[in-house]
């Protein structure tokens, strides 16, 4: 990886996940492809001249010339709302990446994998999920999501469908869970982490991503388990980004 | 200042302007307590006219990073050492 330029992308197709989330679907001519985790930067420029410049997270696993990005609108924001609400099918977009090589993930790094998601911090995961069942990967794997409601459940059902052979699926719905739910309904804490991460002793390997407070809280609880300190990697996405 | 608080991550973008390799994979020492960590791992705050990396561990600033587009003042005196892997 060299020096950075800015690519024009081809807009493909925007489609929406959930009311506040739209996947935008790319073809990134000269891409030379990226690593479950990595970001791109993306660059919108007014016809005064002004720019306004935020960094999302891959949504897709590595494909040539093919890069999905999952964007949540942030209603004050610069960017986002015109991203989530603006942006058709034929329209071009500025960016430049694959940026970032901390947060990343892949099959020959092993596991077991514990991910732990607040929101739309599951797009980074996701990569790193869809790159494990592209590739077939044995490498056993936990998601823990935390969402408001079952509609902000971002994929929620490509992750019902990726759910088993060796991938496990724990929601937990922070605000709002419909009726006859069974499943967590309270923030992430040290007692959910216990009952369903690998064991301290299994050496998982350890990505949580989320708003700040969420990832401390987490990154927190992880280590009171005995979690080794080393093993978990954090990004933390902040209410700026927008 | 919480809410506004990053991690390297988030200045994978301008360390790969600023040093044209990847950045955040490498492991930097901080001059202040010695701690090393690697930098996608340090506290940002890119709120700021210029992005600040700090320790995650003291808090001492580690790198901070001021560009108008054209040119980059880089302050690296926090950093006491980096250690990059050729990829």
């Amino acid at each position: 990886m060299g020096r950075l330029n800015w690519l024009v992308a081809d807009v493909i197709d925007a489609v929406p996940e959930t009311p506040r989330v739209k996947t935008i679907k790319l073809d990134v001519p000269d891409w030379e492809g990226h690593l479950p985790g990595q970001h791109v930067d993306v660059r919108l420029t007014a016809e005064d001249g002004y720019q306004a410049q935020r960094s999302y997270s891959i949504a897709s696993e590595p494909n040539r010339n093919h890069v999905e990005l999952t964007v949540e609108r942030i209603d004050d924001g610069e960017v986002s709302p015109y991203l989530t609400e603006e942006l058709r099918a034929g329209d071009q977009l500025e960016l430049r990446g694959p940026v970032g090589g901390y947060f990343v993930w892949e099959p020959d790094r092993g596991g077991p994998l514990l991910l732990v998601a607040g929101g739309s911090g599951v797009v980074p995961l996701m990569a790193m999920l869809r790159h494990r069942a592209a590739a077939g990967s044995s490498v056993p794997a936990t998601l823990l999501l935390s969402s408001r409601s079952w509609d902000d459940v971002i994929y929620r059902d490509e992750l019902s469908r990726l759910n088993g052979s060796g991938l496990n699926v724990v929601h937990t719905l922070t605000r709002s869970q419909p009726d006859g739910w069974t499943g967590y309904a309270r923030r992430v804490d040290e007692a959910m982490l216990r009952a369903v991460a690998p064991p301290p002793g299994e050496a998982p390997l350890v990505y949580v991503c989320g708003p700040t407070p969420f990832v401390e809280a987490v990154a927190s609880a992880l280590v009171a388990l005995c979690h080794e300190p080393t093993s978990i990697r954090t990004e933390r996405f902040g209410p700026t980004g927008g | 200042m919480d809410a506004l608080k990053l991690d390297g991550n988030a200045a994978a973008g301008l360390l790969q302007e600023v040093f044209a390799v990847e950045v955040t994979a490498a492991r930097g020492t901080c001059d202040n307590c010695g701690a090393v960590e690697a930098v996608g791992a340090v506290v940002v705050y890119a709120h700021a006219p210029g992005t600040v990396l700090r320790c995650p561990h003291c808090d001492a600033v580690l790198m901070r990073i001021v560009t108008d587009g054209a040119r980059y003042w880089v302050d690296l005196r926090g950093v006491r050492s980096l250690e990059l892997t050729s990829t």
